[in-house]
């Protein structure tokens, strides 16, 4: 059982505007625990630190106070223990236009995480990255190994970075707002695509994402971010149905739900029909 | 957790035949909605009248390119005074091309095909939209049909202030306003959309998104335009900023009565702010029905297609991400 402890962690930037300097506390004193086979999820506005606590994981930045363990141990900083860090945490960034490189193939893409964490040598790397495609669902393989990110459309290339993340073995997967960038109608394929390789692979999961719905049906967990602090967390359906922070309620609140407008349960008592469930006449995916 | 967390291998069969809810469940998903209990953004007392403002005829826009592409193909309807109309559908169905096309923003190598545009100004004169250029078109533009376009948050121009920019429309479509009128115009508009009249210095870098999108609602008012176009003019703001924005559009149609053509991809959204939605695919507006229609029976398959791409949050649609069962049909 793999787990990603964050413990306590806190992280302050330094902002310098002319000659004064003031602080800004963009992760406060934030712990959860990310176990094997389990989704957990970061929801809140823009700018309340979801993408720090993303980049703390990732080892982009470090926390100003705080720890991070995997499996009870701190975490590798750095040469040989950072790689062998990177082989166990992946991630998967929101924008899969920017993700890609334009000037490489999606070969390209997936032979360099697999040559350098050693999960293929030069004979076996085109098999393994064709496979790797084929586990995303993008077949038949041999056809996009050799296409360019321009060639794909929105859904497939968020594919590619899905597979590419899955290259080196990670047991722990962070995906910042995977399906935000794409067009609605591919959304559900690849949520069902990472819910599918999240159960065959048991990874541990950080879900970051504004949209609750999403987060509600996606993952165990949720963690409800305000200005750098955690105002709730609990079980999904329970801070879904049952939210107890007031700010928790706001992003309730917000969120486009026609299922819960007053005018539409109107309607429906008028028409005398129940709430309609849209998703259950889903014929394509 | 893991009690509604299916066993893996049982979940697929047993799971799809309990998936179409029972009298029970409904019940159970009608308390649970109580709970989250939405504030009606349109409200009853939509300004809407019969008289048309914009009558579109069979309009078709293509690009000039090798080989051409027909992005617009004889979209037809018409927007009452005071509507809301949604234009709903995924990246590349022309919505955007259509929006440009109605007050003829767009530039080669699109072209108008065929079809007509007619305005109908509240002054009881038609307009020929398609027929305006040059200085007419010009006057016409901003004070008739206004736009908020897309990307909005990054359309101000960042070398010069918030008040600079709304004296350029002034100075643009009224000459004869004073620098004082000028001054009070663009303080009152600012006000208008929910943004102190002070920060009429800032610059766009000092405004936050939300501020920027209601300085470009503001701007696109200046003009007390007759119709508002707003091409995805919340989609980079989180769900708290944007229904402030959606709040602040749908007040300020109530007060000053314009009609909206609300475009984004975000259909429960749309349900909820329009009186009418058109749904396009493909360069074409396959249904155009009421909200409420359209949400209690689309005809059309892409409809029901497009509702079917967003889970419900109270309800139960949507569980079979976390439960599985669609395993097969995402292979």
């Amino acid at each position: 059982m793999t787990t990603l402890t964050a413990q306590n962690i806190h992280k302050t930037y330094l902002l310098r505007s002319g000659l004064r300097f003031s602080k800004l506390q963009a992760v406060k004193d934030v712990s959860f625990e990310l176990t094997a086979g389990r989704t957990v999820a970061l929801v809140g506005q823009s700018g309340s630190g979801k993408s720090t606590i993303a980049k703390l994981l990732m080892q982009l930045e470090h926390p100003t106070s705080g720890q991070l363990l995997l499996d009870g141990k701190p975490i590798g900083r750095r040469g040989a223990a950072l790689t062998a860090y990177r082989d166990d945490v992946q991630m998967v960034f929101q924008d899969p236009f920017a993700s890609l490189n334009p000037f490489h193939s999606i070969g390209h893409h997936l032979r360099r995480p697999l040559l350098l964490h050693g999960k293929a040598t030069a004979k076996t790397v085109d098999a393994r990255a064709a496979e790797l495609l084929e586990r995303v669902n993008l077949s038949p393989a041999a056809s996009f190994l050799e296409r360019r990110p321009h060639e794909l459309s929105g859904g497939q290339r968020q594919r590619v970075a899905i597979a590419r993340a899955l290259a080196p073995g990670p047991k722990v997967l962070v995906a910042d707002e995977p399906v935000s960038m794409l067009d609605v109608s591919v959304r559900l394929g690849v949520l069902n695509l990472l819910a599918r390789l999240q159960r065959e692979e048991q990874l541990a999961m950080l879900y970051i994402t504004h949209d609750l719905a999403t987060a509600r049906h996606f993952s165990d967990e949720i963690l409800v971010m305000y200005k750098g602090e955690v105002v709730e967390r609990g079980a999904a359906d329970d801070v879904i149905l049952n939210p107890q922070a007031e700010f928790t309620r706001t992003l309730l609140k917000a969120a486009p739900e026609p299922g819960t407008n007053q005018r539409f349960l109107a309607e429906a008592r008028r028409r005398g029909v129940p709430m309609p469930d849209h998703l259950a006449h889903r014929e394509d995916q | 957790m893991s009690t509604r967390t299916p066993d893996p291998a049982s979940a697929p069969a047993a799971d799809a035949a309990d998936h179409h809810p029972s009298a029970a469940d409904l019940a159970a998903s009608a308390a649970n909605r109580e709970l989250v209990d939405i504030e009606d953004l349109r409200g009853d007392d939509s300004p809407l009248s019969q008289e048309p403002v914009l009558t579109v005829r069979d309009l078709s826009i293509e690009y000039e390119v090798d080989p051409p592409v027909r992005a617009v193909r004889s979209a037809s309807f018409q927007l009452r005074r005071g509507e809301v109309l949604g234009l709903a559908g995924e990246s590349g169905c022309g919505k955007t091309t259509l929006a440009y096309g109605l007050n003829q923003l767009h530039r080669p190598p699109a072209r108008i095909v065929e079809g007509s545009v007619t305005f109908h100004g509240q002054d009881g004169h038609d307009v020929d939209v398609l027929a305006l250029h040059g200085a007419d078109l010009r006057a016409f533009h901003w004070s008739r049909i206004a736009m908020v376009f897309q990307g909005a948050m990054n359309s101000l121009n960042p070398v010069i202030s918030v008040r600079a920019q709304l004296d350029d429309v002034f100075t643009t479509h009224r000459p004869d306003m004073s620098k004082a009128e000028r001054l009070s115009r663009s303080r009152e508009l600012l006000d208008l959309v929910g943004v102190d009249p002070d920060r009429i210095g800032a610059f766009a870098h000092e405004l936050s998104g939300g501020m920027r999108q209601r300085v470009m609602i503001a701007m696109a008012l200046a003009l007390d335009p007759e119709l508002m176009i707003m091409d995805e003019p919340t989609t980079a703001l989180d769900v708290v900023v944007q229904r402030e924005i959606l709040q602040e559009i749908l007040r300020l149609r109530h007060e000053l009565g314009f009609a909206v053509i609300f475009i984004t991809h975000d259909l429960p959204m749309l349900l909820e702010i329009s009186d009418r939605i058109a749904v396009m695919r493909a360069g074409r507006i396959v249904e155009l029905e009421t909200a409420e229609e359209l949400y209690f029976a689309p005809k059309h398959p892409y409809t029901r297609t497009l509702l079917g791409s967003f889970p419900s949050l109270t309800g139960d649609a949507g569980d079979f991400i976390r439960a599985g069962y669609s395993d097969e049909e995402t292979r």
